[in-house]
């Protein structure tokens, strides 16, 4: 129970934040619209706070609980670049990732969405079932 | 107080707690981000809470804002409004999934890990940014 009850809270944090930016300045926590706008150059001073606030989440995580939260990567670099890039052209072609689509989205009982989440839990699971298949 | 700075202040506030969260969550931890993913394996279930902490505390937001007028700092909700299921939404998750099964990586917790510092993590976002610009600048607008 001790490694779900963090997850659990953590995930409520995360709809509180999306419940805050939906009801305050009417914008969905969506951060690949976020981040893609604030690269467009669109909006900046909203996308800017909120990336900055991303940024200073886990500085708030480090002054609550005394160490930085865990960050273990094992993929290699080219494989990183890969995965980047499939990320980025992906989440801003499928209209959102699994803050957009997975949390509001769902919240929002968006049939779009709920393909989207069903499309990228499933290609998520392919992905890690083929490195594991190869011995990555 | 000035309409702009209110939503910067809400913008900037949001941003903190969603950062906090996912700090909190395990989400900025490829290894255990994989481990969820990896369903056929060693499956670690606990990231499913996250998901289902997340989805229940916005759905509380979304039945408040549908008895709302407008947010509190601007005149109307920016929702989306399209229903249409086609190939861009499909063909764009599936990419977006098997990079972040490749890498372990969403785009927020991408983000918020450049504060824990780890090279990989400046790398994973300038690609990450990278294939953003390509799709919004060069792919979409194609004539």
């Amino acid at each position: 129970m001790n490694a779900y009850l963090p997850s659990l809270v953590g995930g409520m944090l995360i709809g509180v934040s999306a419940l805050m930016l939906l009801l305050l300045n009417g914008r969905i926590a969506g951060i690949s619209g976020i981040v893609g706008r604030l690269a467009q150059g669109i909006g900046l001073t909203t996308n800017l706070a909120f990336a900055l606030g991303l940024l200073l989440g886990p500085l708030a995580y480090l002054l609550m609980f005394g160490g930085w939260p865990v960050v273990q990567i094992t993929t290699g670099w080219p494989l990183l670049i890969v995965a980047g890039l499939f990320v980025g052209f992906g989440s801003r072609m499928g209209s959102g990732c699994t803050s957009g689509h997975g949390v509001l989205g769902l919240a929002r009982l968006s049939p779009r969405s709920m393909v989207a989440v069903a499309t990228f839990l499933t290609a998520g699971a392919v992905a890690v079932a083929f490195l594991r298949g190869v011995g990555l | 107080m000035n309409r702009n700075i209110n939503q910067f202040v809400a913008a900037l506030a949001s941003g903190v707690v969603f950062g906090l969260g996912l700090s909190l969550s395990g989400m900025l931890n490829p290894v255990r981000v994989q481990g969820f993913l990896d369903v056929f394996g060693d499956w670690d279930p606990s990231l499913a809470f996250v998901l289902g902490g997340a989805v229940v505390v916005a759905f509380i937001g979304v039945q408040v804002m549908k008895r709302m007028q407008h947010p509190a700092f601007d005149d109307s909700f920016h929702v989306p409004t399209s229903r249409r299921i086609d190939a861009p939404l499909v063909v764009g998750s599936a990419l977006f999934g098997l990079g972040w099964g490749i890498g372990g990586f969403c785009p927020g917790p991408a983000v918020a890990s450049l504060s824990v510092g780890l090279p990989q993590t400046f790398l994973f976002v300038i690609a990450m940014l990278v294939g953003m610009t390509l799709y919004d600048r060069v792919w979409s607008r194609r004539t």
